[in-house]
């Protein structure tokens, strides 16, 4: 019994040492190469708190992950659509986001946005677009339709590729084919099917990962691409170029929320109102090469970010924001994927 | 003796297998009853499900509703399966034709050479799968290893188009999974007395008919372990499906994985499982039962 005392003091004096110690941690679950070390360094140098960043590969990971009882984290990084289904299941909590000092920094069009209108749960991260990218070595277009990559030219046959989950590609059938997002009408959602099950002939790969290899290595002429991931292709000298075509292009907006079972909510606020000091998100931006929303930072870019046209795009761009589709729509959305999978 | 130990053997003998019924049964029964449980709920829309028990995620599976809400038969998952098996049925029948070679070849040598060939079969395995399925990209790829040589020679003028095909695919999980065939092939060889072989020489057998007549029927237990150890990851795998298949066609790997991510239905997935995990039990119960009669011919001859 005396042994059984000891051993429990011993961990009772490790799990206080152990929570002493995490006042001065910070767990961040993001993106894959999401997460540029050296922000991190400089956060960690001036905050004294150690920073440990766990990666996911999607929104629907994440979710999965937090709805099934994952703990631990102190910040997670969702898109837009998804910030009210993480609210609805009680899955992150109110910080008060308004109030944090650096709030005034954040430009006028991104403060409160509606899937966060009074802006409680949300900071921000990066906001980009998705289209698609060509290699103008192997292409003769100029990206200036989406009819390029629903119903591409014989150039393009066995030479194509699309995201491999549905969301955005999705979201782009409806921009083309003149569809309101997350429709819950089965007749329209069979026309964003027919024209989905019509661009498989011509797809080789459906992928989220390697589109910048499969431009350069020739295997597709066409991608589904990210603007600031294709950005970074671009700088590895291959001749990608991101395209913007005049239906529009589907808009996203990450950002910083906190976790209901954070446990580090103080230093979760202080990374949010460090994200939001220009120095620090123009860093970001460097790194990830998307849009930021806060004022001030384009004084921190460098001269080749200034000028990337994925970051500057036509004054006249639709750019369109997915909502929180209902779940009739999402199901719709499954069935019309599994269709074009079989 | 302590006196806390039972006192009957019955008792002891529980006692000493407790620590092997814990292992399993959280390893094992814990998850395949919980995937059982929510393969009959209701899901939750967002992830997750509801404590309703409903038969939904089993009717899916080979009903669905058209446009008109009627309940009409939708072959699209069968197929899917159906699809799975014949790939996974493709790339053991690959593991076979090169890895019974192997084997026999392993075991034609000295004694104090085999560990050595064997050691050689498992290193594939002290690399992650996926970065040895990224290097296949590297070989089979546009520009990669096997045509750049070809093109430099003039032998072949444009691109072979061998990734992101099925061949692609079969090629992948048939490089993943030989070594499990090769394996207890050779230790079923191992045990084969080559007198035996002579044997059948003289009594007039030829080349051929030594190899069909006795051994093959002799390491049969070896050759069907080593299929099924291939056949059952295939039926699962999606690493080769997506990276070397361009993820065109779901696999049913894929599709439990879609469920449970995108389309946030976890009893479908659960049910898909289950649908996955009952072929595969029925299989080995025929196995099972075979080998058993097998056995009891044997002893009764």
């Amino acid at each position: 019994m005396k042994r059984h005392l000891t051993l429990l003091s011993a961990a009772t004096a490790m799990l206080i040492s152990g929570s002493s110690m995490a006042a001065e941690e910070l767990f961040i679950y993001n993106w894959t190469e999401y997460t540029p070390p050296e922000l991190i360094t400089k956060f960690e140098k001036e905050t004294g708190i150690k920073v440990s960043v766990d990666t996911y590969d999607s929104n629907e990971t994440l979710l999965a992950k937090l709805q099934a009882g994952a703990t631990g984290y102190d910040l997670v990084v969702p898109s837009q659509n998804f910030v009210p289904i993480l609210v609805s299941e009680g899955l992150i909590q109110k910080v008060a986001v308004h109030s944090l000092a650096n709030y005034k920094n954040l430009e006028e069009r991104w403060q409160k946005p509606e899937w966060d209108p009074e802006q409680e749960y949300s900071a921000p991260w990066q906001w980009g677009t998705t289209s698609f990218s060509y290699n103008s070595e192997n292409y003769s277009g100029k990206g200036t339709s989406l009819k390029e990559f629903f119903e591409p030219s014989e150039e393009v046959r066995g030479r194509l590729s699309a995201f491999q989950t549905p969301d955005e590609v999705v979201s782009l059938a409806n921009i083309y084919l003149g569809i309101p997002f997350c429709s819950e009408d089965a007749k329209q959602m069979k026309k964003v099917q027919d024209l989905l099950v019509g661009q498989k002939e011509f797809v080789v790969a459906y992928n989220s990962e390697t589109m910048s290899d499969l431009l350069t290595s020739g295997e597709a002429v066409i991608t589904n691409h990210w603007s600031g991931f294709s950005r970074l292709g671009r700088l590895t000298g291959a001749p990608i170029v991101y395209a913007y075509p005049k239906e529009g292009v589907v808009g996203w907006y990450d950002s910083l929320v906190v976790p209901t079972s954070a446990k580090n909510v103080e230093n979760a606020k202080k990374f949010m109102n460090f994200m939001m000091d220009p120095v620090n998100m123009a860093m970001l931006t460097e790194n990830q090469g998307y849009g930021d929303a806060v004022k001030g930072t384009a004084a921190y870019y460098s001269d080749e970010l200034k000028s990337a046209p994925e970051i500057n795009p036509p004054a006249d761009l639709n750019v369109f924001f997915a909502p929180t589709c209902s779940p009739k729509a999402q199901s719709l959305i499954d069935k019309v994927w599994t269709k074009v999978m079989q | 003796m302590s006196n806390w130990l039972p006192r009957s053997a019955a008792g002891r003998r529980w006692l000493g297998l407790a620590p092997s019924y814990f292992v399993i049964g959280i390893f094992m029964l814990v998850p395949m009853v919980i995937m059982g449980v929510f393969s009959f709920l209701e899901p939750n829309p967002y992830g997750g499900v509801k404590p309703i028990g409903s038969l939904d995620a089993y009717v899916k599976l080979f009903f669905e509703y058209d446009l008109e809400d009627n309940l009409v038969f939708n072959p699209g998952y069968i197929n899917i399966i159906f699809r799975s098996f014949q790939l996974s049925l493709g790339a053991t029948l690959l593991c076979l034709i090169f890895g019974f070679p192997v084997a026999y070849f392993i075991t034609l040598q000295p004694a104090n050479r085999r560990n050595f060939y064997i050691y050689l079969v498992t290193i594939p395995f002290w690399t992650n799968l996926l970065i040895r399925t990224f290097a296949w990209i590297i070989i089979l790829g546009r520009g990669g290893v096997i045509e750049t040589p070809l093109l430099a020679m003039g032998i072949i003028e444009d691109s072979l188009r061998m990734m992101y095909t099925d061949g692609a695919i079969a090629i992948g999980l048939t490089y993943s999974y030989l070594p499990l065939m090769v394996l207890p092939i050779y230790a079923s060889l191992e045990k084969l007395d080559f007198r035996l072989l002579e044997a059948a020489s003289d009594l007039y057998a030829n080349r051929f008919e030594v190899m069909t007549k006795v051994v093959i029927p002799l390491c049969k237990p070896g050759i069907i372990a080593g299929c099924l150890l291939v056949f059952i990851p295939c039926l699962g795998a999606f690493i080769a499906p997506n990276l070397l298949g361009g993820g065109k066609k779901l696999m049913l790997g894929s599709l439990v994985q879609f469920q449970f991510a995108s389309a946030r239905n976890w009893p479908f997935g659960a049910a898909l499982s289950m649908l996955l995990l009952s072929a595969v039990v029925i299989t080995l119960i025929f196995y099972a039962r075979a080998a058993k009669k097998r056995a009891v011919l044997e002893g009764s001859a």
